[in-house]
């Protein structure tokens, strides 16, 4: 049995896809046993190559995307349809058939009414309940990973924080631990707790958000008027302390460009504080709001299997019992140094996805404190050796693992390629609608919380 | 009646007429306000609505292609029938020019024929989105005037007539006294007054989710002068809804204007009386949508079917409270 038939036996028998992607005549594939990651290369004979996806099927979008390129084939590839580019097939695109009697569509983008990224989404209701859902994603397809091939380090590390950037902290950091795996150093102690304190500070502020937007698409804006306080605390925060409200470019490959003074740290434990005495009494407006708690439970349910099944991260697979999360499994440091909980539900449903993100916050306040008060001194900074080398990094964003793999030449960058979270968790949540209504639709939405950029790269 | 006398009376239902269109867009930016400042924000200012209303009148409008007759007219049909509703209630006199049209029968009518009409344009540009509101607009319409319906039993039965300055004026007297039938109606009257404006907890007025949307989803369309009229008509509705709440259950400090005698002194303290209403029960509007989520579309049955049975209830305690 091949290398690549014995990868694919693992996947079937339990091991975790993180992505698939091609690379000139090469397509690569990497995974995960437990807290492990695992790369394979193959090459492509007449740029052909059996689809992964008629095994996986989460692999189905990547691999599209993939034939997207124009370079290789998936041989087998269950869905044929383009999917980032879209001038590749012609208008209509071929949404998927649904029949029945009284059915009728209801298009809904790309552009919408509120300020969020665009993605056009195609409702096939019978009179309120959802029968399929079907999202088209691309239109803010950058080529992101085009733009870094052959660019400098420095280049590239602006580019992978611009990806998608509610959460630049992470991508920046996926991207600097992949350049240091590749060239096979390490960050001084310093760095690296600078880099955790920004993660969970950026975790914070996107759960504080996330919440006060659900609450406020189930029709009560009180709660997002409390946590959007309390985000904007964060971000200002932030903005004080490292220059930027979202933390854009601190995290570098070597160490981090920005250092927190006594006076800084202070601030930010201020912060910890205030936001760890306001918390609870939102919590508590939120878990005593029956008419709330009535939108909330029961709505947009994802099934465990499924979660499972599409290697689901993040909120939206721990909300449904999928129990991984990079900090403890993958355990790079600083986290290898810290106690905390990784809280798993398994219901599922929207009211999971809203405790799940409470209980985050409380433990990244934990994290906060402890990186605070134990942050090391020395440098900040370590010099990036002109080698050339490959490496890959899963860094836990506020939306889940992000996975990113690299090979350098020269000094520069040969190839990079980045899956957000949101490629398992988007799929999820058309099955998540199905058979709930129309009208709960943006609650179901905003409690995933997919990025959009992220996908589109 | 005299010349003058006519004259005066004729003024003084011109002036209400006139008094309910300019107040209108007010209480709408009042309520605004309120729920703003309990949202811990500064809101827009209370002249926001006018100054939509000017923007809105001075823009363009852009029709669909396939817009026919009825999209263009609705608007302006809408406006008129929530306007003549508006004005019929009495507000702060009973007894004007022309209260003796101002049966509940009669609004609720008018008030019917503006919702086909709506429902009519936002089916008519064929849509999705108007569709999916019409389609919720008329299954609330459905449950919610069967219980409007049931109130006004009770009404009739406790004061003998369907004409709204009759029922003030009977009310205001105090020989009713207090009554359960009466407390009874006025919960099923407010269920019902939310769900027909379209208020927290059946629609959300403020949102820009399309698929929830019931009332703004049959407007989506219209823009410009049509929008206007449109808007202009919503807040109609609701001023005349808590006008109406008020006549009937809160009737104190209502001037009379019978046989056109009217004192200028009992028509500023009938003002004043309409204004300080206006502004507890928008307030109180105010504070309910900051503390309830909205429902889900098919829990809306179950609301205003409660509505449906307090009225039905209240009915049967009259006739019980008789037969003894």
């Amino acid at each position: 049995m091949s290398a690549w038939e014995q990868a694919l036996s693992r996947l079937e028998a339990g091991a975790v896809l993180l992505s698939v992607w091609g690379e000139g005549a090469h397509v690569h594939l990497a995974w995960r046993e437990g807290g492990s990651l695992r790369h394979l290369a193959r090459e492509a004979v007449d740029r052909e190559y059996p689809a992964v996806s008629a095994r996986m099927p989460q692999a189905i979008r990547l691999e599209r995307a993939l034939r997207d390129e124009g370079v290789l084939t998936p041989r087998g590839l269950p869905d044929s349809r383009p999917w980032l580019k879209h001038d590749a097939c012609g208008e209509p695109y071929p949404f998927l058939a649904v029949e029945g009697e009284g059915l009728h569509q209801i298009p809904v983008g790309p552009v919408h009414a509120g300020i969020i990224e665009p993605g056009h989404f195609r409702f096939t209701c019978d009179g309120e309940t959802v029968v399929r859902l079907e999202a088209r994603l691309g239109y803010v397809h950058r080529d992101v990973a085009g733009l870094m091939r052959g660019a400098d380090i420095e280049v590239a590390a602006k580019l992978a924080g611009r990806i998608s950037g509610d959460s630049t902290v992470a991508y920046a950091w996926a991207f600097a631990r992949a350049i240091e795996t590749a060239l096979a150093i390490t960050p001084p102690a310093r760095a690296l707790h600078l880099r955790a304190v920004m993660a969970e500070l950026e975790r914070v502020a996107n759960h504080l958000g996330d919440i006060g937007a659900i609450c406020n698409d189930g029709g009560f804006p009180l709660m997002q008027a409390h946590c959007a306080v309390l985000r904007e605390r964060v971000l200002r925060a932030a903005g004080s302390c490292f220059g930027h409200r979202l933390m854009m470019d601190c995290i570098v490959p070597g160490g981090v460009g920005a250092d927190l003074n006594d006076e800084k740290i202070r601030t930010l434990t201020a912060l910890i504080g205030e936001i760890a005495a306001r918390f609870p009494g939102l919590v508590r407006l939120y878990d005593l709001t029956a008419s709330l708690q009535d939108r909330t439970n029961g709505t947009g349910c994802l099934s465990p299997a499924l979660a499972r099944r599409f290697g689901a991260g993040g909120v939206v697979g721990r909300a449904s019992g999928h129990d991984f999360d990079a900090r403890r499994d993958v355990c790079y440091a600083p986290y290898d140094g810290a106690s905390f909980a990784v809280p798993v539900l398994s219901a599922g449903d929207v009211n999971a996805r809203i405790w799940l993100r409470i209980k985050e916050i409380e433990q990244s306040l934990g994290l906060l404190s402890h990186f605070l008060t134990t942050i090391p001194i020395g440098a900040t900074r370590c010099e990036i050796p002109p080698q050339d080398g490959e490496g890959m990094a899963l860094v836990e964003g506020f939306r889940g693992d992000i996975f990113l793999w690299l090979a350098l030449e020269e000094g520069k960058i040969r190839h990079c390629h980045v899956r957000d979270p949101s490629w398992f968790q988007w799929p999820l949540l058309e099955a998540a609608i199905e058979g709930n209504i129309v009208a709960d639709f943006p609650l179901c939405n905003k409690s995933f919380n997919c990025s959009y950029a992220g996908h589109d790269g | 009646m005299t010349i003058s006398g006519a004259i005066v009376s004729m003024v003084a239902q011109g002036g209400e007429m006139g008094l309910v269109l300019l107040v209108a867009p007010l209480l709408v930016g009042y309520v605004r306000k309120v729920k703003a400042r309990l949202q811990r924000r500064q809101g827009a200012s209370l002249l926001q609505p006018y100054r939509d209303l000017r923007r809105l009148l001075g823009k363009e409008v852009v029709l669909a292609e396939n817009a026919s007759w009825l999209f263009r007219t609705a608007p302006y049909l809408i406006f008129a029938l929530t306007w003549i509703a508006a004005s019929l209630v009495p507000s702060f006199a009973t007894g004007l020019m022309f209260s003796w049209t101002g049966d509940l029968i009669v609004i609720i009518s008018l008030l019917g024929s503006a919702r086909f009409l709506l429902a009519l344009a936002g089916l008519d540009v064929g849509t999705s989105f108007g569709g999916l509101g019409a389609s919720r607009e008329v299954m609330i319409a459905s449950l919610a005037e069967p219980a409007m319906l049931m109130i006004v039993v009770t009404l009739a039965l406790i004061v003998g007539s369907t004409q709204l300055s009759t029922i003030a004026e009977f009310l205001r007297s105090g020989v009713a006294g207090l009554r359960v039938s009466l407390a009874l109606a006025l919960v099923a009257l407010v269920i019902v007054a939310l769900a027909e404006n379209g208020r927290f907890p059946f629609d959300n007025p403020s949102t820009h989710l399309e698929l929830t949307m019931v009332h703004e989803a049959m407007i989506l369309e219209y823009s410009g002068r049509h929008l206007a009229m449109l808007e202009l008509a919503a807040s109609l509705k609701l001023l005349l809804t808590i006008t109406l709440i008020a006549a009937i259950f809160f009737p104190f400090g209502m001037t009379s204007g019978d046989n056109g005698v009217v004192d200028l002194l009992g028509v500023s303290r009938g003002i004043l009386a309409w204004g300080g209403k206006l502004c507890v029960a928008g307030a109180l509007l105010g504070l309910f949508e900051t503390v309830i989520a909205k429902m889900r579309v098919f829990r809306i049955p179950g609301l205003l079917g409660i509505a449906l049975m307090l009225g039905l209830l209240a009915t049967l305690l009259l006739y019980v409270s008789r037969g003894l």
